[in-house]
């Protein structure tokens, strides 16, 4: 046995379980080379092109007042867009995560509903009930509400698209984790309310800061619906987004890449959280069924 | 004292229900459920019940929409294929194989999911335009993809990657290898025991995955646009005519559209997942 494992591994033969060694590594190569040709170049040129004429093009072009002002009114859109959905996320993961109800599987389905719909659909159908010539579009000129090709249209849009990212992690948590720790806490004499808060809501930390982080991108970095209830008004109704588009079909190529660059650095942050919760997520649950860590 | 023991536990099992609150979130979720997205959903519905049948279908027989609908439906299609191809490979060597960078490589599968659509967008096409890094290079051979449907192939197999990844993962790691190790000491080769074993038992989640980036691809948009060109009759997709129709007002022509393009994606789920329980069926029947 000893002299086998000191053979270097590549060298030995094959188990009757495992690929020979060549073939192994052209799989591994080939995977490297079209991850790294698909999915990492795009990734660089973003980088790229948006520091292409130095760095002070670069500096100029995203601190200019209508790449700033897109910015501010991303960062606006998401304030509301995501505590919002992070509420009724936390509402919605108690009901239908520990509670046993008919409609139960329908309900799960419907919340994941505006993850099938495409974006430009759920940009539509806001102009269907909000435009113009929508269900509510006289009454609301009538009172002057704008809403339409104004802040209100692209936060509607935004909490549309990105509605289901909290709810569906924290409900498929909660139902997981069963009731045993909360029916401990109430018969101990807690309350329904310090239950949640000190109970169900510690064990689902990671899991809601996973849904917060998914929504958070999204809320973002959100195209094609927030594009149709937008208007392009630039300084006005433009997301960091929407800015990216318009600087780019003038040709304002650095303008449109260094903007692109702020949202592809917060894509890099996104996956960076994400797999660290995911790591985590693993361990837990490593720990918990006695499973061993790593590949088989 | 025993009886109104009793009678509590009695009580206990009629009502079920011991944490409190139930009423209350679910129909906060409900309501706030129904404000958000069904309601608006229904608006959809009820736009495009407006038309008469015959205007619905003189819509969506224009020439330009029957070509941008032909595009989409093909380019997805072609696109999820590809990336059941790749997406098995990618995913096989996450699961089975060690190599340094792996927790990198694995977390990067996730990149199109978490870039901005209309930062992929730009970013492909400088790519792979006439001068870009790679599009120089395909050039020569005589091969153009940026605002030419195969374009549309390359931005759409981006964003579908992760769904056939990510759906065939789990799979491959709760493959029992005792059906490979009984494959192997009956004497098939490895490859034998890879195509007869293991590629039948993973077909299920493959199909899964072809199924969600084929309707992830229907209803793209952002990642499209820009690499496409968006020439009438050759390179326009179906979200775009979306697009189009509102900007020019005809709220029922777009309605017809995006109708159109929601009942193809969810009759590709429906009719995967129908596969999959005949499947299931036939396999249960087999044992």
């Amino acid at each position: 046995m000893a002299k086998i494992a000191s053979i270097p591994k590549i060298l030995r033969a094959p188990g009757p379980l495992e690929e020979p060694p060549a073939v192994r590594w052209l799989l591994i190569a080939t995977t490297l080379a079209f991850l790294g040709l698909f999915l990492f170049v795009p990734l660089a040129a973003v980088f790229f092109e948006a520091f292409r004429k130095g760095v002070g093009a670069f500096w100029t072009a995203v601190t200019r007042p209508e790449t700033l002002s897109a910015v501010r009114l991303t960062l606006l859109v998401t304030a509301i867009a995501v505590p919002l959905n992070a509420a009724f996320g936390l509402v919605a993961a108690w009901s239908i995560g520990k509670f046993q109800f008919p409609g139960k599987r329908l309900l799960i389905t419907l919340i994941d509903l505006p993850l099938s719909v495409s974006p430009i659909i759920s940009g539509l159908v806001f102009v269907l009930v909000f435009g113009a010539r929508g269900w509510l579009g006289p009454w609301l000129s009538d009172h002057e509400i704008k809403v339409i090709f104004a802040t209100p249209g692209l936060v509607i849009a935004t909490v549309f698209v990105t509605f289901p990212y909290v709810a569906r992690e924290l409900v498929a948590h909660l139902d997981e984790q069963g009731t045993d720790a909360e029916q401990a806490s109430l018969s101990l004499g807690a309350s329904g309310w310090s239950t949640f808060w000190r109970v169900t809501l510690p064990s689902a930390k990671w899991a809601l800061l996973y849904g917060l982080v998914l929504c958070n991108a999204r809320a973002m970095g959100e195209f094609g619906a927030v594009s149709v209830v937008s208007g392009h008004i630039r300084g006005e109704t433009n997301t960091l987004p929407l800015e990216v588009e318009i600087l780019y079909n003038e040709y304002d190529f650095v303008g449109a890449f260094a903007a692109a660059s702020l949202l592809a650095l917060l894509a890099v942050v996104t996956l960076f959280v994400k797999s660290i919760v995911e790591r985590h997520e693993e361990r837990l649950l490593a720990r918990g069924s006695g499973i061993p860590e790593g590949p088989r | 004292m025993t009886q109104p023991k009793a009678v509590r536990r009695s009580a206990g099992r009629a009502r079920t229900r011991v944490l409190p609150g139930f009423g209350l979130t679910l129909g906060l979720t409900v309501t706030y459920l129904s404000l958000v997205v069904l309601i608006p959903l229904t608006a959809l519905f009820a736009r495009a019940a407006t038309m008469t049948w015959s205007g619905f279908v003189e819509t969506l027989t224009d020439e330009r929409i029957v070509a941008a609908l032909e595009l989409t439906v093909g380019a997805s299609a072609i696109a999820a294929l590809v990336n059941c191809f790749f997406g098995s490979l990618v995913a096989w060597t996450l699961v089975r194989y060690q190599f340094p960078f792996r927790r990198l490589v694995d977390a990067l599968v996730d990149l199109p999911f978490a870039l901005p659509t209309a930062v992929s967008g730009i970013a492909l096409t400088a790519i792979y335009a006439p001068d870009g890094w790679i599009g120089r290079f395909l050039v020569p051979l005589g091969i153009e993809v940026a605002y030419t449907p195969l374009g549309v192939v390359i931005a759409l197999t981006f964003i579908g990657l992760p769904f056939v990844v990510r759906t065939l993962q789990p799979a491959m790691q709760d493959l029992e290898s005792e059906y490979e190790e009984a494959a192997a000491s009956l004497g098939a080769s490895r490859w034998t025991t890879v195509r007869r074993v293991v590629a039948p038992a993973l077909l299920p989640a493959l199909t899964t995955g072809f199924a969600l980036a084929f309707a992830r691809a229907l209803g793209e948009y952002g990642s499209v646009v820009f690499i496409s060109g968006n020439m009438p009759m050759k390179t326009e997709i179906a979200s775009l005519l979306v697009v189009t129709k509102l900007e020019q007002y005809d709220y029922a022509g777009a309605s017809a559209i995006a109708l159109a393009m929601l009942v193809l994606s969810f009759v590709g789920l429906l009719a995967i997942h129908l596969t999959q329980s005949w499947s299931a069926r036939r396999g249960a029947a087999a044992h």
